[in-house]
Order: structure tokens, then C-alpha cells, then sequence
């Protein structure tokens, strides 16, 4: 069934067609209408869950843990200050190795207040262990959805996962989006499944002291050995909802246009839709370029990347938010695999649309040719391998 | 602890800190002729070492063993029946 859906709708959608047990939340701008949709369904009873209201984002993503801890499928979803009140609790989750689902709506953190879209939010929880994507539509948010909890309950796993969507640009954005039947989604998604269940009568103890620090680190080895199993099971999630819906998205990565490029575009969310439209005007125009949309931050994919870019002339990465005293997070990523893998390539970072700044193909276009110009020129690197747009053309240095 | 998976988990058991009553500088005694069995002291014990003895004239037992002295107890006494005594 195809309806107009806000990309917040289309979250709703997903966590009501993954029935979802169990959701708390807090409300945050662009977050809100997410969780307000999901009280609606459950207010008419078209979804069987509770709702659990809290005084603040730390006990919204507690209280979601508290439920999935009990064994129920619980969800929850915020944005900005929220996910950053809610970061201690992030680790918690991640430790538990409890399987979990939270939309993080991106927003970027103050000061100074600003409600837009940057990626400051969900790239600062890099480190938790969560399973972490950004969508590109608002089809892929309700599908992401879906597969998130495909994909954090399957025992290979058993990490929570993070579906992040652009603030307004997807969030209130309104695009025709499929929704499946329900019966499709349950063949889909197999009972819930998790490493223990916390029961009255059978008393557990979780996150104790250890008494050999040995197992600590042991814990923190076996999340990390489990973000690398996930990709594979990425990669079989995304073929599977192939087969059922017709809709395929890369697995950890998408590549557009790739065959025969001779330089590379990299880029993660709603912005890669614009870099589509660069990609093909730039095409038209004689250059060979070819994107790779990054669908995953963590497991990052390394290996996709490094073989894409061991025939790439020149690669340019697009950051949507900035490390400070080091560079943008999705450039750090990129080289720093690049390099595991052996491939030594020159590589441009571009840190644009921060604090929401609108970036539309033409600024794209304006970048990618300046690098490209650059480097056929033999002026590369530019005055600094990492370069500011401010939009409206305005680039430093 | 699974060699297969890593997991944060423990069983509870008596006593896996030690004895922790070593810790104690002051003891809470009862005196059972002021006790009215409410059982409010066995509720807000933090360290969960009162225990509640049904029929007994000596309605609540202390577990001296772990019982850290905090004086939860004989704050929380609506008759006064636990008085905290210095340790000798
Ligand atoms: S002093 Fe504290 S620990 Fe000891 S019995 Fe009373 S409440 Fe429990
Ligand atoms: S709180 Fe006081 S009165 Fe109540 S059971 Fe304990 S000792 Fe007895």
C-alpha cells in the first residue's frame, strides 16, 4: 500500500510493523511526531504496545532497555540533546548486549540552539558498540526499521542499532512511501530473540564488577567481534527483504554509478540524493565520477570501500559534522580503512552542511569539480586537505 | 562466563563482597519489648540483611555478618525499638 508518509511517519510505520511491545520516549524537536504517531496507533488500538512516559531522554532509552531486558521488542527515538542525555544509557545498552531499536532524528547540538540537520549527534555515538545507519528517503527509514531488529536480535549480533533520518529534510518531509502487509513483515521477522531475559524468580545480576578485568576487556573484544559478524548478516537482511518487498539497498554500503569511474563521491544521508543528481549532471558534463552512500557508520565498511576506491583516481568524502582538532568523522573512517586495506589514493575532505547549512546538487557539483579540477591540474592537494563550505559558494580555506 | 559470547551477568550470592559488617562502626540492637512487628525496618534495609522470623518472640534478625551499620533501620522505627550502639 503506497501513502504519503513524513520520514517520521515512515519510523512510526516500521516500529508499529516490527510490533513493537514496548515504547518510551521523550519528546524532542524533529523527533516528536514519531512517538506522537506511535501513541495515535496504539490510542486506536491498530498496534498492541504500551507506552511509558518519562521525565527525560536517560529514562526514555532506560526504560525501552528495562522492557527489551524483560524480553519484550521495545523502541525508542530522539534527536540532539536528547541522544547526547541519553549517551551513558547508550553504553549501557551496547554492554548488555540487549537488542534494541532507536530512530535518532539528526539535529545539531547547541550552542547555539539550532533545530536543522547536521550529524554531530549520531556521529558522537561512534564508540558505544550500537549498530548505527542513515537512511537516504523515507522508504528506507521504514525498512531500516524493520531490518534493524532483523538484524540486532539475531544472535550473530545481539547489539542494539540506531536508524538514523535527516531532521525536516526526511523527518517533515513528505514522499510516497510502500507499506508492507503485515503478514509480509511477519514472515520477514522471526520471533524475538535475545542473549538472557531478566525474570522475577531467577535473579541476575547485569554489569556487576568483574572480578578479573580480564572479562571486561573480553566483553568490549566480543561487541567488537560482533559489529564485524553484523555485516555479514547486513548483507543477508538486505538480499532477504529483496526477495520479499523488491527493494534492495547495499547492504552496508550503495553504489551509484561506480562502473568505470575514475573518481569517487562518498556520503551517508538524506544529501546523497542530491549527490545522485550531482553524480548524473557530472556525467553528462565528461566527468567520470561515480558515489558510494555510506548506509553503515558502524560496522563500518571497510572492506566495500577500500575495493571501490583501489581503482579511484581521487575521492572526495562529504562530512556533515567535524571532529575538532582532527577532521570529519566519515573522512577519518574512510582513510583510515583505505590504508588498513593498502590503497593509497588522494583524499578530499568536505565539511558542509553543518549547523543545517542547505547543500543542494550544485554546491556539490561546485566541490567535486574544484578537487577534480585540481587534481588533473596538478594542484592538489588544495591549500588544506580539509575544506569549509559555507554555502552560497563560500569556501575556507 | 561462556567462552562463546562475553556477557555481563553474575548470579547473586551471599557474602560476595566479603563480610562486610567488618565495616560497621556503629551496631543497630533491638529491643524487642518496643518492637510492634511492622516490618518496616526489614523494608528499608539497603543491604537486605534483615530478616523477618514469623512466630518468633524476636519478630526481626539482624545478619550482623553484612549489616553495615548504616542506621536506616533505627531511623525508620516508628517505636524507637533500635537504638545504634558504637562499636567496641
Ligand atoms: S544498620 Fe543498615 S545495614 Fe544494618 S540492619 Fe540496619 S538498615 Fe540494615
Ligand atoms: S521497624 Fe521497629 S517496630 Fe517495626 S519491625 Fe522493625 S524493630 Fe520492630
Amino acid at each position: 500500500m503506497i501513502k504519503p508518509l513524513t520520514g517520521n511517519y515512515a519510523a512510526a510505520w516500521g516500529a508499529r510493523l516490527a510490533r513493537v511491545g514496548v515504547v518510551s520516549a521523550y519528546p524532542i524537536t524533529p523527533q516528536t511526531t514519531i512517538v506522537e504517531k506511535l501513541a495515535e496507533f496504539i490510542e486506536r488500538g491498530e498496534m498492541d504496545a504500551r507506552i511509558i512516559r518519562v521525565e527525560s531522554e536517560h529514562s526514555a532509552l532506560s526504560a525501552a532497555w528495562g522492557a527489551a531486558l524483560g524480553g519484550v521488542r521495545a523502541f525508542t527515538a530522539t534527536a540532539s540533546h536528547g541522544l547526547l542525555y541519553m549517551h551513558e544509557m547508550l553504553w549501557w545498552a551496547a554492554g548488555s548486549r540487549i537488542p534494541l531499536v532507536m530512530a535518532v532524528v539528526t539535529r545539531t547540538i547547541g550552542p547555539p540552539w539550532n533545530i536543522w540537520t547536521d550529524h554531530s549527534d549520531i556521529m558522537g555515538q561512534r564508540d558505544t558498540g550500537w549498530l548505527i545507519m542513515m537512511s537516504e528517503h523515507n522508504q528506507e527509514v521504514l525498512d531500516s526499521i524493520i531490518q534493524m531488529f532483523k538484524i540486532s536480535e539475531d544472535p550473530k549480533v545481539f547489539l542494539p542499532g540506531i536508524v538514523g533520518l535527516d531532521g525536516f529534510i526526511l523527518s517533515h518531509t513528505t514522499e510516497p512511501v510502500d507499506i508492507p502487509d503485515q503478514d509480509v513483515v511477519d514472515r520477514f521477522l522471526p520471533e524475538r530473540r535475545q542473549p538472557y531475559i531478566l525474570k522475577p524468580g531467577d535473579p541476575l545480576i547485569m554489569g556487576n564488577i568483574p572480578s578479573d578485568l580480564r572479562d571486561n576487556v573480553k566483553m568490549r573484544w566480543d561487541i567488537h567481534r560482533s559489529q564485524e559478524r553484523a555485516k555479514g548478516v547486513i548483507r543477508d537482511v538486505d538480499r532477504e527483504w529483496a526477495k520479499l518487498t523488491g527493494r534492495s539497498y547495499g547492504g552496508l554500503v550503495e553504489r551509484y554509478r561506480c562502473d568505470n569511474a575514475k573518481y569517487h563521491i562518498i556520503g551517508m544521508g538524506a544529501w546523497v540524493g542530491d549527490m545522485k543528481e550531482a553524480v548524473d549532471i557530472l556525467r553528462d558534463m565528461g566527468y567520470g565520477i561515480g558515489l558510494v552512500k555510506v548506509r553503515y557508520v558502524r560496522p563500518f565498511p571497510g572492506e566495500e570501500i577500500a575495493e571501490t576506491l583501489a581503482s579511484s583516481k581521487g575521492v572526495i568524502v562529504f562530512d556533515r559534522s567535524v571532529s575538532p582538532g582532527s577532521a570529519g568523522p566519515l573522512y577519518l573512517d574512510v582513510l583510515s580503512h583505505a590504508y588498513i586495506h593498502g590503497v593509497r589514493v588522494p583524499i578530499q575532505n568536505v565539511l558542509a552542511g553543518i549547523a543545517g547549512i542547505d547543500v543542494g546538487y550544485d554546491d556539490i557539483i561546485g566541490g567535486v569539480t574544484m578537487f577534480i579540477n585540481a587534481l588533473e591540474e596538478g594542484r592538489w592537494p588544495l591549500p588544506s586537505k580539509i575544506q569549509w563550505y559555507f554555502g552560497g559558494g563560500e569556501w575556507w580555506p | 562466563m561462556s567462552t562463546e559470547r562475553y556477557l555481563p551477568l553474575a548470579r547473586p550470592v551471599v557474602g560476595v563482597s566479603g563480610k562486610t559488617g567488618t565495616w560497621r562502626i556503629e551496631r543497630p540492637v533491638i529491643n524487642y519489648s518496643k518492637c510492634i512487628k511492622c516490618g518496616l525496618c526489614w523494608l528499608y534495609c539497603p543491604d537486605n540483611v534483615i530478616e523477618i522470623v514469623e512466630g518468633s518472640a524476636e519478630y526481626v534478625k539482624i545478619d550482623y555478618d553484612y549489616c553495615k551499620g548504616c542506621g536506616i533501620c533505627s531511623n525508620v522505627c516508628p517505636t524507637k525499638a533500635i537504638s545504634m550502639v558504637p562499636e567496641g
